[in-house]
């Protein structure tokens, strides 16, 4: 059966969905992330979405259920990469992802997950030096 | 307004909401469609293809290509489902019989130009939309 790669880095876990993707395998991937953040107890998804044409309703609810569901078991999920003409249809559709957390590229992604895993670390840090 | 082509394709199962996706790309891209406007047209092309795999049990998808006096897509999606009862609730925000957001009629209808909405309980639904260039 056809899978979306999940790859694991540190504690994060990332996604690139590079297919046009059928309402299955967007499901399947659900259940998989949920199970592999289980498994590997990972603070953070990312999921790349830049190679995507369209995002539907449908596939903007698995997006919001990935983030919820991750949340529930302690992980953030940043989703990286929106296409302009994506998120101006999205918009326009009705969807504004709320609760999803977005960052333009991967790099401002993995930045921000960063930040919001050790934020707390960090700040403990900046209290010592002062 | 003359059609210059047109094509029809099955609309039944999951990997046809890909193809109907893929057949309305072509179409608008070959037409000379925006980006922002290709993006738009094959998200409501997959909204309603959804809806006719789900709530119609199938049906199929007429794609013309619309040109004078001016350019634009039509898509006709029909159904022989059960129909749809309440047509205003039908297109209202946030309604939905499935688990979807409820946002795949009216939704649909905000990204494209003309949407005409034909449903008979026990006989089907017939969707007819065209997004201009």
């Amino acid at each position: 059966m056809e899978k979306i790669p999940i790859l694991r880095m540190g504690e994060f876990l990332l996604v690139t969905i590079q297919v046009d993707m059928h309402d299955r395998l967007a499901m399947t991937l659900q259940d998989d992330l949920t199970n592999r953040i289980s498994q590997t107890g990972a603070k953070g998804v990312l999921i790349d979405i830049s190679s995507l044409e369209i995002v539907d309703s449908f596939i903007g609810r698995m997006l919001g259920n990935i983030a919820s569901t991750s949340r529930v078991l302690d992980a953030e999920t940043v989703v990286v990469g929106m296409q302009p003409a994506v998120a101006i249809t999205l918009v326009e559709l009705g969807m504004s992802l709320e609760g999803v957390r977005t960052a333009l590229n991967v790099d401002a992604g993995m930045e921000l997950l960063r930040k919001s895993v050790n934020g707390h670390e960090e700040s403990e840090y900046g209290s010592y030096f002062q | 307004m003359a059609v210059t082509s047109s094509e029809t394709v099955p609309v039944v199962s999951e990997a046809d909401i890909v193809n109907v996706r893929r057949c309305v790309r072509e179409s608008a891209a070959k037409l000379g469609f925006s980006l922002v406007d290709q993006t738009k047209v094959v998200t409501a092309a997959s909204e309603l293809a959804r809806n006719t795999v789900i709530h119609g049990h199938g049906g199929r998808m007429e794609l013309a290509t619309l040109n004078g006096p001016r350019v634009g897509i039509r898509l006709i999606f029909e159904d022989q489902g059960p129909g749809i009862p309440d047509l205003d609730l039908a297109l209202r925000d946030g309604f939905t019989t499935g688990s979807g957001l409820g946002l795949g009629l009216g939704g649909s209808k905000r990204l494209v130009n003309e949407f005409e909405l034909k449903s008979r309980v026990g006989e089907g639904t017939k969707v007819t939309v065209i997004r201009w260039k």
